[in-house]
């Protein structure tokens, strides 16, 4: 098995990215299951951990530990600095233009619920509509039913074609006097669609319409700059994007955050209280009540970092060619079909192989020490739309190889043999 | 390292492949749909009841092998037996691939549902080999709801 021949990755890779260096920047792929190298293609559900990340968290509790925005001792201001640093540094990765538009929550899902909640509460009125796409992830469908259902709003859902692109006519004709808001993903985390998402924001803005893109997998993928994208709201998640678990960014245009209601109330985001009334804080603190996860923060601020100084296009453009492969590799076995053969791709392959349960497939894979996703990666509608109960899916990450997709490969051929062909 | 073998035995491929009373029933007077919200597989446990007495079952449903293979062998295992008898059924078939202190764990006395013994090495599946197993239960206590591994 060519799994561990770092310099022959080290020559396959153009450009002067050097995998087999990346690599040993992050101490979980020296690992071995069930006695053999891991082959970590589970990125989209959350991104390994590098060295980088790791220590700036434990330097922090080992030498910064101390609540921020409040105390005027010496460790209090170093970790709010930290966590300063690190909103200043996020500012930086998206190009948004002021660090207060970076609001740190808990997660994607977080700060999907969060403009669902204060924006959608605000603006949606009984009757008024909310367009989401067939390719949404659970995350991107939940908070805007609860809040439909609440305000007596519509959700309206662009259609999606058998390729796995939405249906850019659909979409047009979708937006209507009544729609309020439009929430995308960026890139599809069943499918792996990479959505024309300026295109599209474009035509809401024009329509008067304020777009949110779920960018939980495309922060990671496909570079993001929030002011050329236009976009009103950009949501994603640290753990995705190498950083730690527990913490993620609402970006949200100073205009649209500052119109908003505050999301919870608490510490931090107010500026005084008393019985009668409360006068709530500046951006981005009105909607950071209570102590955040100020470790996680700091840690999301070394990751993004660290991919800046690998250099996000060419990370981006190392993980095509290992997803260009994977792809033709895959597609070369007789009985592997694609779910989703999208215009433009990103970071993932999602597949279906005869007739054996993804499951299956996972656990046969697992034993060679091979980590994918199976099931319906938390998009329901997207497996009825294709008619699969579940897929595999292999997702990619800045330290993924060639040699791993062979892995894969030679893994499947083994699902074969057990289950008789296939 | 425990090996595929272990797990994908030929009876439980076999099942998978041609499940048996595999269709809707009609005679069914009590069914039960159950769902694994992880991983979305389906099934639904119909059951012909007369007094106290299992005489005839079927499943419906799509899930994994494990789950498919599970399902079909806990038909067959089921027919003729008294309502108790399938509850006690449902209790050490639990206990062999669930159980902490391992007790019942070699599947001693089980018949052919001794090959899910091998589930217990994989516990992210035991969920799998369960799933219609709930449900049957669900279905003999005449519950009109869905079961959920969760």
């Amino acid at each position: 098995m060519a799994r561990v021949k770092t310099a022959e990755w080290n020559k396959a890779e153009g450009n002067g990215f050097d995998v087999a260096r990346v690599r040993e920047n992050f101490p979980i792929l020296g690992e071995t299951v069930h006695g053999k190298p891991l082959v970590y293609l589970d990125n989209a559900a959350t991104a390994q951990k590098p060295r980088a990340v790791i220590e700036r968290v434990a330097r922090y509790y080992e030498t910064e530990n101390s609540n921020i925005h409040r105390g005027v001792h010496r460790l209090s201001e170093q970790a709010t600095r930290a966590y300063e640093d690190a909103r200043a540094a996020v500012r930086r990765f998206l190009n948004a233009a002021h660090d207060r538009e970076i609001v740190f929550v808990r997660g994607a899902t977080e700060a999907i619920n969060l403009v669902a909640r204060c924006y959608g509460g605000a603006n949606l009125e009984a009757g008024d509509e909310v367009v989401i796409s067939a390719m949404e992830h659970h995350s991107n469908i939940v908070p805007w039913q609860l809040i439909c259902q609440e305000k007596g709003a519509v959700l309206r859902v662009i259609p999606v074609d058998d390729r796995g692109d939405v249906v850019m006519e659909d979409y047009h004709r979708l937006l209507g006097p009544r729609t309020r808001i439009v929430a995308l993903p960026h890139v599809s985390n069943a499918l792996g669609t990479v959505n024309p998402v300026k295109e599209m924001i474009a035509d809401a803005h024009r329509a008067g319409v304020p777009v949110l893109i779920d960018g939980a997998q495309g922060a990671p993928h496909a570079g993001v700059d929030v002011q050329d994208l236009d976009c009103d709201f950009y949501a994603f998640s640290s753990h995705k994007l190498y950083g730690p678990t527990g913490v993620g960014v609402l970006y949200g245009k100073a205009g649209l955050l500052e119109a908003m209601p505050p999301y919870q109330g608490g510490g931090d985001m107010i500026l005084t209280v008393s019985f009668e009334a409360t006068e709530y804080n500046a951006l981005p603190y009105k909607f950071e009540a209570g102590t955040p996860n100020i470790a996680g923060v700091i840690g999301l601020g070394a990751a993004v970092e660290y991919l800046a100084g690998l250099g996000i296009e060419a990370v981006a453009a190392h993980e095509d060619r290992v997803l260009a492969y994977a792809v033709e590799r895959l597609t070369s076995m007789p009985g592997l079909r694609l779910i989703g053969t999208p215009e433009r791709r990103a970071s993932l392959v999602s597949f279906v192989f005869g007739d054996v349960h993804a499951h299956d497939i996972g656990t046969i894979l697992d034993q060679d020490g091979i980590a994918v996703r199976t099931g319906h990666h938390c998009a329901m509608p997207v497996m009825d739309r294709f008619c699969v109960p579940a897929t595999v899916r292999a997702s990619f990450a800045c330290y993924n190889t060639e040699a791993e997709v062979d892995a894969l490969a030679e893994g499947l051929d083994k699902v074969r043999r057990l289950f008789d062909g296939v | 390292m425990s090996d595929l073998r272990d797990l994908y035995q030929e009876l439980i491929l076999d099942h998978n492949r041609r499940p048996r009373n595999f269709g809707p029933l009609a005679e069914a007077n009590r069914s039960a749909r159950g769902v694994n919200p992880l991983c979305g597989d389906k099934v639904a446990v119909h059951l012909h009841v007369e007094g106290d007495r299992v005489k005839k079952v079927s499943f419906e449903g799509t899930g994994c092998a494990i789950s498919i293979a599970s399902a079909s062998v806990m038909t067959e295992s089921l027919k003729e037996q008294s309502c108790d008898a399938a509850r006690d059924l449902f209790e050490r078939f639990h206990r062999m691939v669930a159980a902490d202190d391992g007790q019942g764990a070699d599947g001693d006395g089980m018949g052919k549902l001794a090959a899910f013994a091998g589930v217990r090495d994989y516990p992210a599946r035991v969920k799998c080999a369960t799933l219609a197993w709930h449900t049957l239960r669900a279905a003999l206590d005449g519950e009109d709801k869905a079961v959920s591994t969760e």
